[in-house]
């Protein structure tokens, strides 16, 4: 029988039942073999339920560093009999079933061509505990003792993550090490723990990356970045985005000597309430963010349009989902950049960020924070589940300490008393951005009616078409000045001359790094651009206009980029490709180099639309 | 033309408040609504609460929906920062507002038709918060800026202008925001301003949600025979509780009263709401009793006003968040940002 053999690079995948106490214990793995020196990229795969349903855990072990899904299952920890059917399908053919053997399975319930691992892991937990609760949080540990004897992992390593968790706790820090080496002893004991062919070898590929959530990150880059005001209203995948605001701003905004908090959080009675109250605070002055997904967007969108309108900084951070409607709200998607970039009524636009890993998410919400204020409309910080719900590895975070918020055009009290001119609505230099003042600057002077209605340069209600037009074109003045203030795109090109160019953003990134990486090597040049903002910026369209074909690879079925693209940049849209990748699971590089290799190798153009394997 | 501007000519004679300003300081443009309208009323009575307390104009915020209410705040407080919202939304908006600065004066004016209708979730949650401000319902029982459909307030059986009877219970906004845990509840008439112009200086005194229902007549749609928004209906059937005199601090009993008649509320800022009972039995600190005094005599047909409840000493949504004292809108990068180096330790902690 086949037999799948590989050090450092092969996918294991935890079925496991949700609320049973999984969750710590598998990322415990993971995290081990980090410290062996060696990349991984988890994700939870999980249902919307809190207890009960089955969830998953899968974890790309990547000596190379490919953190995108790879696809596949090469070992299935089954420990769920309500999906044993369907795990017991997914191993690759040659792959490993590790299973809970306490009670007998019939043979029919196996395959022939998967090597099985049995370990009665409940018998053992059983034997050695006697509290329920014992029980079920030790199996787990158990578990991974006999996993670190199969996959020859550093026990050490192990030993001192259970230690830095329970630090202090010395009472549960020595049951779990008793655990971990009942586990281990047992496997070492009585598997044939050599002839399992899936190795983790020690090696030096993690350096000094970090593993984090997107939505932590971008909780820390609203703190960085200044918000004061965070208004939201509980949706997956996005609130763990305000909960871990709470958490860094009970550390990092209370003033040490009275105990007051330089921040306010609002969980709001409903999306409507939640933008509202940022644009209010935001219209007053302070840095103001919310975190939603796309059903929030839509409640949202009327305030979006009095925000552009009435020029108001406000942050919105969409981790997507699965659209539309519901949709599949425990699933990624990329779905949500036309409901975000043209949201509202009437002629109205928004500059979006599209940020790759939590790293950029750090980075991106602290800039939409100053990017809100300068361009005084919404930001949008586009990320995801894939990104926002799952650790993975980044480059450390950082911050320059002489940065200072960019404010933007506020006029002080001081100006308005020299008499300087102050209309709400009027260009002084150029670029489309009018000076605001923040209510109560000046006793006299300053003061203006904010209203979603068309007004002149001086804020003054007005229906007349010539000063309508005057300001909508104003507002398109100030669109151009974004296109330059936006994160620039990011070019990798191809070793040699490419006639083929891929655009790609967000979390499609680490997937597509892998693409290249084999399509250089199948010797198929293709110039890649990242973009991460949008309007976009004039290198965008050069990139199209300097390759015969662009690909456009999206997490959507309508390739919402690509429509962007040919709207804002009047392209041929025979010259942009779509490549779709929508099934609510992360984008595979194998799918990627599927469909890009296949078009290359083809002439004719009809979009691609399947679904991953 | 954007809109008509007053003269900008002050009479050398007119009366200055202690901080300089005459009445016309607290003014705006002239107003586009009905001759005879009742928010006029309540602009007015709005301006003259904010010249008698010496209010410096242009530390008020005034905040308000859709609708002919919403559009009054450009007629008042010109020196103002106003923020005209979107339907039914004003108490988020304004509560965004407030968080960001807790020093400015926050007034909320919407009407029934944008509080009672679409906005009623974001009126209530603006009362359950405790957000500090003056939430003044311009109430007239319909839809005056698209002619004249019933609005939400409408009491059952009232009769529209061309003769349509409204068969939906009304919504009570005084007994919800009884019920949701306003700090001041009170409700007049836009037609007495004895009565109304004491109540919003109190409202703004109030350090905490102040909520003030204000029945105002729409004299094109809802004026006529069969309308219980009518100004010979309310006249008829107005049952005040009390009249108040409002001190920004408290002053000699000059004048003599009925033993038992007067009452003084003190607020946590010093002033004192003198109040002349009207209902001996009537016990403005009473919530639960206040909410059975309305529902009876509601039932009567008769329109309860006055200062209907107030807690003296009210938390709001600043001591629930524990802010500090400085408004969040002035604090910068040495307030907030935690700098690189504990950066460093948050990334030591994620490897």
């Amino acid at each position: 029988m086949k037999k799948i053999s590989a050090v450092n690079d092969f996918v294991v995948k935890f079925a496991n039942v949700n609320g049973s106490g999984s969750a710590s214990a598998n990322e415990m793995f993971a995290r081990s073999i980090l410290r062996m020196g060696v990349p991984v990229s988890p994700r939870n795969i999980f249902p919307s339920n809190i207890q009960g349903l089955p969830t998953w855990y899968e974890i790309r072990v990547t000596e190379k560093g490919y953190l995108g899904r790879r696809g596949g299952c090469d070992m299935m920890v089954a420990m769920n009999p309500q999906t044993w059917d369907s795990d017991v399908k997914e191993i690759e053919p040659g792959g490993y079933l590790f299973y809970d053997s306490t009670r007998p399975i019939p043979r029919s319930k196996f395959r022939d061509d998967i090597h099985v691992i049995g370990m009665p892991l409940t018998q053992i937990t059983n034997e050695t505990y006697t509290d329920v609760r014992q029980r079920t949080l030790f199996k787990n540990i158990i578990c991974v003792g006999g996993l670190s004897a199969l996959f020859d992992m550093d026990v050490q390593e192990i030993e001192r993550l259970i230690g830095e968790q329970y630090r202090g706790k010395e009472a549960l820090l020595k049951p779990n090490i008793q655990a971990l080496h009942l586990g281990r002893d047992y496997a070492l004991a009585n598997l044939d723990c050599p002839g399992m062919g899936l190795k983790v070898r020690r090696a030096d590929n993690v350096g000094d990356r970090i593993f984090l959530e997107g939505n932590n990150a971008a909780a820390l880059g609203a703190v960085y970045g200044g918000a004061t005001v965070c208004a939201w209203y509980p949706i997956t995948p996005s609130s763990s985005v305000a909960e871990a605001f709470q958490k860094h701003c009970s550390k990092f905004r209370v003033d040490p000597e009275t105990g007051k908090n330089r921040y306010a959080i609002v969980q709001a009675e409903d999306e409507l309430a939640s933008i509202g109250m940022v644009i209010g605070a935001g219209w007053n002055g302070a840095r103001a963010f919310t975190a939603t997904s796309g059903p929030g967007i839509s409640l949202m969108t009327e305030f979006i349009g009095l925000a552009y309108f009435a020029e108001i900084p406000a942050t919105i951070v969409n981790v997507q989902r699965g659209g539309p409607s519901t949709g599949m709200p425990t699933r990624t998607q990329q779905a949500d950049l036309l409901s975000c970039a043209y949201a509202s009524n009437g002629d109205t636009k928004h500059p979006l960020l599209f940020p790759e890993d939590p790293r950029e998410c750090f980075e991106f919400v602290a800039e939409a924070l100053d990017l809100a204020d300068r361009l005084q409309t919404p930001i949008f910080v586009m990320t995801d589940l894939d990104i926002g719900m799952n650790q993975r590895l980044c480059r450390p975070l950082t911050w320059d300490d002489s940065r200072t918020y960019d404010r933007g055009k506020v006029m002080t009290a001081a100006e308005l008393e020299a008499g300087r001119d102050f209309g709400r609505y009027l260009d002084v230099d150029g670029d489309g951005i009018p000076f605001r003042t923040y209510p109560g600057t000046h006793p006299k002077r300053g003061a203006f009616f904010t209203r979603g209605t068309t007004k002149d340069r001086y804020a003054r209600y007005s229906e007349e078409g010539p000063v309508y037009v005057d300001n909508m074109e104003r507002l398109e003045r100030k669109w151009e000045t974004a296109k330059d203030l936006v994160p620039r795109p990011v070019v990798r090109r191809a070793p040699r001359a490419a006639k083929f160019g891929v655009i790609y953003f967000g979390s499609t990134s680490p997937a597509m790094d892998e693409a290249l990486d084999a399509l250089d090597a199948q010797g198929k040049p293709i110039d890649a651009m990242r973009v991460r903002g949008f309007p976009f910026h004039a290198s965008v369209m050069e990139f199209v206009d300097s390759h015969e074909q662009v690909f456009v690879v999206e997490q959507n079925r309508d390739g919402q980029l690509r429509s962007m693209l040919i709207n804002e940049g009047n392209l041929d849209s025979a010259r942009v490709i779509p490549v779709l990748h929508y099934d609510g699971t992360p984008i595979t590089a194998r799918f990627i180099i599927a469909a890009i290799a296949d078009r290359m190798a083809r002439s004719n153009v009809t979009p691609i639309k399947k679904v991953a394997q | 033309m954007t809109y008509l501007a007053k003269p900008k000519l002050h009479h050398p004679t007119l009366a200055k408040n202690k901080r300089g300003f005459t009445r016309r300081d607290y003014e705006g443009p002239v107003s586009t609504l009905c001759a005879g309208c009742g928010h006029d009323s309540i602009s007015a009575a709005i301006i003259q609460a904010a010249f008698n307390l010496d209010i410096e104009p242009h530390r008020v915020a005034k905040l308000s929906g859709i609708g002919c209410s919403s559009k009054t705040p450009t007629y008042f407080l010109g020196q103002s920062h106003g923020f005209n919202t979107v339907h039914g939304r004003m108490p988020s908006v304004l509560t965004g507002a407030n968080l960001a600065n807790r020093d400015l004066i926050y007034m909320g004016v919407s009407g029934d038709g944008d509080s009672a209708s679409i906005g009623l979730g974001q009126f209530a949650h603006a009362m359950r918060r405790g957000v500090n401000m003056v939430y003044i319902v311009m109430n007239n029982g319909v839809y005056g800026l698209t002619k004249g459909q019933f609005s939400a307030t409408a009491d059952k059986g009232s009769k529209a202008k061309k003769g349509a009877i409204n068969n939906d219970s009304p919504v009570d906004m005084v007994g919800l925001a009884l019920q949701l845990g306003a700090t001041f509840v009170a409700r007049s008439f836009s037609g007495d301003k004895a009565q109304l112009v004491p109540l919003i200086e109190a409202a703004i005194a109030h350090q905490g949600a102040a909520f003030i229902d204000v029945v105002s007549p729409c004299v094109a749609f809802n004026n006529h025979p069969g309308s219980t928004k009518s100004y010979d209906y309310v006249r008829e059937h107005n049952e005040a509780v009390n009249r108040i005199d409002f001190m920004p601090h408290r002053e000699e009993i000059t004048t003599e009263y009925e033993p038992g008649t007067v009452q003084e509320v003190v607020q946590h800022d010093g002033s004192v709401l003198r109040l002349r009972k009207l209902h001996t039995d009537y016990d403005p600190n009473n919530r639960i009793a206040a909410m059975n005094f309305l529902q009876e005599h509601q039932a009567r047909g008769e329109v309860v006003t006055g200062l209907l409840y107030v807690d003296p000493d009210p938390e709001d949504l600043h001591i629930y968040a524990n802010t500090v004292p400085v408004p969040l809108n002035a604090l910068g990068e040495r307030e907030l940002c935690p700098r690189a180096a504990a950066l460093e330790k948050i990334n030591a902690s994620l490897r």
